[in-house]
């Protein structure tokens, strides 16, 4: 599978992102009222993913087409293309498609990102960008973020840190903070969890709480389990040296069944006792708060 | 109704069986049978045919003036000198600050018998916070919000907070959060200049638990009304050392349905406003010259208030349906709100009125260079299928920007009062900042007030005040609860949906 990462070639062309959806009010996606754009295409694969159909490019197969109810997807010139004015938002397409895809993706440039942002201004404090993974659009994320910095507006990134954003000078220096996903902290269960190495998240994690980038860590917490208590365990561990010197908020999120795919469907939600049991356990460690959602 | 001495006894026996009645309730309706009867005003040419046919409203406040329907006394005064009358020295404490206003709130009347206004309080509290400890200040702070919650039986009555952060001010809201009763309101005075994030967020976080306070943007208010001004009652911007003579409403829903279109209505309008600027001129007259409030109220005597400083409010309701019908007569499809033609024909409706207003002299209203103020009323029990004041309809209410954007753009208009309500679900109670960030745009915008609550709570705004959702139930069962305007709060629930509110989940 080829991911869609940015490169000089891609930015000397015209900057465009594919954009899931844009949240025009979000209250819990950062301090505030913030704007989140979600972007399509995710370097991870976590089984427990509440939104897969943003994990993967559409590569128009066309499976879709024919269970729109409102006739609002076609294929033209061999593309699945969607016509938004039609669509009913049902979620048809994407709970059809088997390659965790959706064809309700807008190419976006900046330009257009920033105007609907715009629409928004007098009543949000800033933006979110999240996923899929929005480090996969590291150009379009630097130039969306330096015009939101000059409209007076904050900038986060929502990210599974897969990618070594914290050491991308030019990235943080637009970027307010990251809310940065801490799935797993053992090798083989993120790899199994994630399909993906936890090496690059962990790195992350110092490094943003080091450059005071670190807005938040969230670790989704399955019903007991011990992987994710130690998980939690060691995050308050691996934070804590840098606790004293930057404000980091530690979300626990109680693992939902809503969204999700194949065996995750049947996973129960914990207990609010064991998400309590796991705050207590980080209390001491000095987050600015630790927060149960 | 037949103005005689049987349909009166009639509708005293009614109120005397009603068992959902406190004694104190059945007293004061008693006590405005007969000003309902009365016939002792001279009233202007076709008045009472266009009362009749509900194209004007007296809002039940009867044809026998005897005080201002809203007095918003100096309270300051009150702090500094004391009151004769009521043989009460400047107070030296807290505690005797505190047992000073209870006393004197007892006396200031209103249209409901209780006072709409009890000052700002937490900057008359303030001096006093130095002669005790925090823990007895917030304790005294505590007992005072508790006291007012069980003795003023109505949430007209309203408190203001703000602009500057204060100690008492942070005491209010905390005790505020602990008590969650619908009495008394509470408004911040809100400058983004001025009042803090953190006291601001405060405010938030006792208005997602228990309604209030609502957030008035002070210089916006300041500018329209350059006076000192309070806001009592449900959100009315009144002078200081004054109020309000009277509220009357011009109906401009039911003038749009007898208009045979929108060209009709507005030849109209200008007859209707002036009559009922005319009636309540009349009503004015009555109270100053006639009865002898203004000349022997110790209030008056002492200075609380001062005849000058009062003026009188237009109300109007139902912009919403006034706009769809003259949008239908005219052949125009499309509806309040939705469009750049529902939005140019309400600018004009609402310019109109303030031009009408404008060009109406009345002789006692000083203090408002002679002229009646708009007011976007919240609405009574009998509109029904009328929507409060220029709100969108429940049930059509645009997605939350739109909405803001809307309220913006219309609220400028009434320099004596509107407002509109954002309900927001558990999720806010998590991040009040972002409810700030809001209130922070749309003033910007020019949104004058503006006032949330958690749908989740018992302690809910009902159109223009605060009631219990569990006090409207006791009311449905015909049990009787302590909080006189609880029952409009159910009739609001039982006639206009006011409960359904569309509520924003983020």
């Amino acid at each position: 599978m080829t991911l869609p990462i940015s490169t000089a070639a891609h930015k000397m062309a015209t900057l465009k992102a594919p954009v899931n959806h844009i949240i025009d009010s979000s209250f819990i996606d950062g301090p505030g009222n913030r704007t989140v754009i979600f972007f399509q295409g995710c370097n991870f694969n976590c089984k427990y993913c509440h939104n897969p159909e943003t994990i993967n490019l559409c590569i128009h197969c066309g499976q879709c087409i024919a269970g729109c109810p409102a006739g609002a997807l076609e294929m033209i010139r061999g593309k699945v293309v969607w016509d938004d004015r039609k669509c009913v938002d049902c979620g048809a397409c994407y709970k059809n498609c088997a390659y965790s895809a959706t064809p309700r993706v807008k190419e976006s440039t900046v330009e257009a990102v920033m105007a609907h942002v715009m629409g928004n201004r007098p009543f949000i404090r800033g933006i979110t960008v999240s996923g899929g993974e929005c480090s996969l659009q590291r150009d379009f994320l630097v130039e969306l973020f330096s015009q939101a910095k000059a409209a007076g507006l904050s900038t986060l990134m929502d990210s599974n840190g897969g990618l070594p954003i914290a050491w991308d000078d030019e990235l943080m220096a637009v970027t307010d903070g990251v809310m940065l996903d801490i799935k797993e902290t053992n090798l083989q269960v993120h790899l199994e969890l994630a399909g993906h190495s936890n090496e690059m998240v962990l790195k992350n994690a110092v490094e943003l709480a080091k450059r005071k980038k670190l807005t938040e860590i969230r670790t989704v917490v399955l019903a007991d389990n011990p992987y994710s208590r130690q998980t939690v365990i060691d995050t308050g561990e691996l934070l804590a040296p840098y606790l004293k010197d930057t404000e980091v908020i530690y979300r626990l999120i109680k693992f939902r069944p809503i969204g999700v795919r194949g065996e995750a469907e049947r996973w129960p939600m914990p207990s609010q006792e064991q998400m309590e049991t796991l705050k207590a356990l980080v209390a001491s460690k000095g987050f600015a708060r630790v927060i149960i959602t | 109704m037949e103005k005689n001495l049987e349909t009166l006894i009639a509708q005293a026996q009614q109120i005397v069986a009603n068992s959902a009645m406190t004694h104190e309730q059945a007293m004061t309706s008693l006590a405005s049978l007969p000003g309902q009867f009365a016939s002792v005003l001279n009233l202007p040419d076709g008045f009472a045919e266009m009362e009749a046919e509900g194209l004007l409203c007296n809002l039940t406040e009867g044809y026998l003036p005897y005080c201002p329907r809203y007095i918003l006394p100096d309270y300051q005064k009150l702090m500094d000198e004391g009151c004769r009358f009521l043989r009460l020295k400047p107070p030296t404490t807290l505690a005797e600050a505190i047992l000073t206003l209870e006393i004197f709130y007892r006396h200031v009347p209103s249209v409901t018998h209780y006072p709409v206004y009890l000052g700002r309080v937490d900057k008359m509290l303030e001096p006093f916070m130095d002669s005790v400890s925090e823990a007895e200040a917030r304790q005294q702070i505590k007992q005072f919000m508790f006291f007012l919650s069980r003795s003023i039986p109505d949430s007209y009555c309203h408190m203001n907070i703000g602009p500057e952060e204060t100690l008492a001010g942070n005491y209010i809201l905390d005790a505020e959060m602990e008590l969650q009763e619908a009495i008394p309101s509470i408004t911040m005075l809100y400058d983004e200049k001025i009042t803090s994030d953190a006291f601001s967020e405060k405010a938030l976080s006792c208005a997602q638990l228990c309604a209030k306070p609502s957030f008035a943007n002070s210089p916006a208010y300041q500018a329209a009304n350059p006076f000192p001004y309070g806001i009592a009652s449900c959100y009315n911007a009144l002078p200081l050392a004054g109020g309000a003579f009277t509220l009357s409403r011009v109906m401009i829903s039911r003038i749009a349905e007898k208009a045979k279109d929108s060209n009709e209505f507005f030849e109209i309008l200008p007859k209707a406003v002036n009559t009922l600027c005319q009636f309540m001129d009349e009503k004015i007259r009555y109270l100053v010259e006639d009865s002898h409030f203004f000349t022997t109220n110790f209030l008056v005597q002492e200075g609380f208030i001062k005849l000058e400083n009062f003026t009188g409010m237009v109300g109007i309701v139902g912009l919403n349906e006034c706009v769809n019908t003259l949008l239908a007569k005219d052949g125009i499809a499309s509806r309040y709100a939705q469009s750049q033609e529902a939005d140019d024909l309400s600018h004009k409706i609402l310019a109109a009125m303030n031009q009408h207003l404008e060009a109406y002299h009345s002789k006692y209203c000083d203090v408002t260079g002679n002229h009646f103020l708009l007011h976007a009323q919240v609405g009574i029990a009998e509109d029904i299928g009328i929507t409060p004041g220029i709100r969108i309809a429940i049930g059509e209410e645009p997605e939350l920007y739109t909405h803001l954007k809307h309220e913006c753009k219309f609220q400028k208009y009434f320099p004596s009062g509107v407002g509109e309500i954002f309900p927001f679900d558990e999720t806010a109670k998590n991040n009040v900042g972002a409810i700030l960030d809001i209130v922070k745009g749309s003033f910007d915008q020019g949104m004058q007030y503006f006032s949330t609550y958690s749908d989740t709570c018992d302690v809910v705004r009902v159109t223009g005040y605060l009631v219990k959702k569990s006090d409207i139930e006791k009311l449905s069962r015909g049990e009787a609860v302590g909080q006189a305007n609880a029952t409009w709060g159910y009739y609001a629930s039982k006639n206009q949906h006011a409960l359904e509110r569309k509520t924003e989940s983020l």
